[in-house]
């Protein structure tokens, strides 16, 4: 009984998937046009959770603004944190002890693997299969205990600030994490059994939502999602920063286009962030974890840009500065918004199942999207 | 021997000596009915109870733990939860079709139990097309979910009672066709003569390679029919929030949930009659000893043993495997099930002509 107001002249039908809706994980809207099971057009409503973290940063000092991004992509909040950092010392010319710069690519890469074992759950979910959710948070409730041991908190950390961490790591940091790595060496192949070898998980993502990489290019995608197009687009490797040039990993790369690349890349990703770990577990320099900054930090008159690869893809910030103790403006290239615009390009065509697995695949994170 | 059956044919004597046959006939129906009431009522609570705590197992999660001894009161408790909880109508729907549809759902779940033998002698109507009836009346269930999904004026609703709907009839070919073997092979649609033609071994033994695959077929029919998981494309949590439910609230929606668990009872249970045997005990060739001791363990423990084995596949099915997308659903249908099932139909034809069964 649907109602003529809800068609559009071809007698399409418009559905509204979202604001409040299982597939979103979170509150994105987005409004499909439908010819009966097959997607006409997507078309994304944002700004449900618009809390203008860019305009609150700019009355807070250089210290002080860092923090409030860990509220933009929650689940790499270490990487966001991480990159203004990285701009504010690049603006002061601030040098970072090596051991600091250890610590916090330790820390990047055990938030770029939480975050994918978090993302590998709610992609399976989505698809139907609710158990995977629950293996992969068993693994990430190690990391997060990790992470609490050595910064207090579990998911918005808040360790690093201009001029290495805020502290020293726990004790017995180095025991859990390479606990962690034997954990997870047996459970990535349970994953493998579980999920990306299933018939029917690789039937619902093999050609689903194919990016070719001009359009994904053009769209601005990045991350995973270009990667998945064969596009090489790492920031760790193409504008290293800290110690990632003397760091021996591979970037993950896919030519499909499709789900299931983006997919693979992500797996991949997490084994390449395990490599990591591994070569700098046991060698944390000994020294300093902070650098002798001042009490108030000024940035020099002038503009800055950071870029650093989260887990969603290239995240950059853009700071201006007059000179003062606060920036005159900041702004964020955050990789889920652009990765979000390529949606109606890929779903179109699709059925409403696909829409499903493209979501899922582009790891979505929605306050990402609305800053 | 204590038996289900003795009770019944106990009380039918008494009552048919005090009192005259009509009166017989009324009283018998009337406890009939009672009994499937009672046990659907049962059913839905342990069913609930039972997904609960195998999802759990798969999940590494304890499941339901808080209210009676080990959760098992959970179920009762979220009964009277859904029935204290106000059915909602919302606007714009078919009052009529909407309210009706739940209780098509339930009442189809209900006749599906006459033929089935629950044990030694024990059937509520010994019907001569016993396997004709269960695959017609099933197939009625999908009304329920077309009116659900239509009469909700919700297009989720109405995306889901579609797929439902394409669902539903596809999966009945191929469930009918290998439920069609066993009666080939038995030459009767009576479900006690199915039984009985397995006294010396169950047909899943027995039928060699083709009546294997004909299992394999039924069960991945079955999962289908009863709109469960990897085929709950009806539903889709994630993609259709609820499906043809979506706009059903308290016990309205407690009728279809109740409805989905029966049904899997009973397409378990006509499993069970057809490939594992029905209430029938294990036998095995000459072993006269092992035999005998399998006779001692009554007829309807074997009966719910082997359902419930064939409800936890299903329901290891559900929380293990991805959801299909509605058009590889009826690709594997049309394009391997339906010829699949076909050609093994000729082979267990051949097979019950030349003999080549034990």
């Amino acid at each position: 009984m649907v109602e003529e107001l809800s068609r559009t002249e071809e007698g399409n039908i418009i559905i509204n998937v979202g604001p409040q809706h299982p597939a979103t994980h979170g509150v994105l809207h987005l409004v499909i046009t439908l010819h009966g099971e097959t997607i006409q057009k997507v078309e994304p409503h944002l700004g449900y959770i618009h809390r203008s973290i860019e305009k609150m940063c700019e009355s807070l000092t250089y210290r002080q603004f860092i923090y409030v991004t860990s509220r933009m992509d929650y689940l790499s909040s270490h990487i966001n944190n991480h990159a203004c950092a990285l701009c504010v010392e690049k603006g002061m010319q601030i040098e970072v002890p090596e051991r600091a710069q250890v610590i916090r690519v330790l820390m990047d890469e055990l938030t770029r693997i939480a975050s994918h074992e978090l993302w590998w759950g709610a992609m399976a979910m989505d698809l139907g299969a609710f158990t995977p959710f629950f293996h992969a948070f068993r693994e990430r409730e190690v990391i997060n205990e990790i992470m609490e041991d050595t910064c207090g908190a579990r998911l918005t950390m808040n360790y690093i600030l201009p001029g290495g961490v805020l502290e020293d790591l726990h004790p017995s940091f180095q025991k859990k994490v390479k606990d962690f790595i034997v954990l997870y060496k047996r459970k990535i192949a349970e994953y493998d059994e579980m999920v990306t070898g299933n018939i029917i998980f690789q039937n619902r993502m093999k050609n689903v939502g194919v990016l070719s990489a001009a359009d994904a290019i053009s769209f601005g995608c990045s991350g995973p999602t270009l990667r998945g197009s064969g596009v090489s687009c790492d920031v760790r490797k193409i504008y290293p920063y800290e110690i990632y040039n003397k760091l021996e990993f591979n970037e993950a790369l896919e030519t499909a286009g499709d789900s299931f690349a983006r997919y693979m890349i992500r797996i991949r990703e997490m084994n390449e962030s395990i490599r990591i770990i591994e070569q700098l577990i046991d060698n944390i320099p000994e020294g300093e974890f902070q650098a002798k900054t001042k009490a108030v930090l000024k940035l020099p008159k002038g503009e800055f840009y950071q870029r650093v690869e989260t887990a969603r893809g290239e995240f950059g910030i853009y700071i201006v500065s007059e000179g003062g103790t606060t920036p005159y403006r900041i702004k964020f290239r955050s990789p889920g918004f652009s990765n979000l615009s390529a949606l109606d390009h890929m779903a179109r065509g699709g059925k409403i199942g696909d829409l499903v697995a493209m979501m899922g695949s582009l790891d979505l994170v929605i306050p990402d999207i609305d800053r | 021997m204590w038996s289900l059956s003795n009770i019944a044919s106990g009380i039918h004597e008494w009552l048919s000596k005090t009192f005259p046959s009509t009166v017989v006939t009324v009283v018998e129906m009337v406890i009939v009915g009672v009994c499937v009431i009672s046990l659907f009522a049962i059913l839905g609570l342990v069913l609930v109870m039972m997904e609960r705590k195998v999802s759990a197992w798969i999940q590494i999660r304890l499941g339901p733990n808080r209210v009676g001894p080990k959760g098992m009161f959970q179920s009762m408790a979220d009964t009277v939860k859904l029935l204290v909880k106000e059915g909602m109508t919302p606007t714009g729907a078919d009052k009529f079709l909407f309210n009706l549809a739940p209780y098509i759902a339930i009442i189809v779940s209900m006749l599906l139990m006459a033929p089935i033998a629950f044990a030694k002698d024990l059937t509520m109507w010994n019907l001569n097309i016993g396997v004709l009836y269960v695959s017609a009346i099933s197939s009625v269930s999908v009304i329920s979910i077309l009116m659900a999904g239509w009469a909700s004026n919700n297009k989720y609703s109405l995306l889901g009672a579609m797929r439902s709907g394409a669902q539903i009839v596809s999966y009945e070919l191929s469930a009918g066709l290998s439920i069609l073997c066993i009666v080939v092979l038995v030459g009767s649609l009576n479900l006690n003569d199915i039984i009985a033609s397995q006294s010396n071994g169950w047909w899943i033994f027995k039928g060699h390679i083709p009546v294997f695959i004909a299992f394999i077929i039924f069960l991945i029919a079955a999962t289908a029919e009863t709109n469960r998981a990897p085929f709950d494309l009806a539903e889709a949590e994630s993609e259709l929030t609820a499906g043809f439910h979506t706009e059903y609230s308290g016990m309205k929606f407690a009728l279809f949930f109740l409805a989905e668990y029966v049904n899997v009872f009973i397409v378990c249970a006509i499993g069970a009659t057809l490939f594992f045997g029905g209430w029938m005990p294990l036998h095995i060739g000459h072993w006269e000893a092992f035999n005998h001791i399998m006779d001692f363990i009554p007829s309807s423990l074997w009966f719910f043993g082997k359902i419930f084995f064939l409800i936890f596949l299903i329901m290891w099915f559900r929380w293990t495997f991805p959801r299909l997308r509605i058009d590889q659903l009826l690709n594997l249908e049309w394009k391997y099930l339906l010829p699949i099932s076909m050609f093994n139909l000729l082979l267990v034809t051949a097979m019950a002509i030349l003999g080549w069964y034990f």
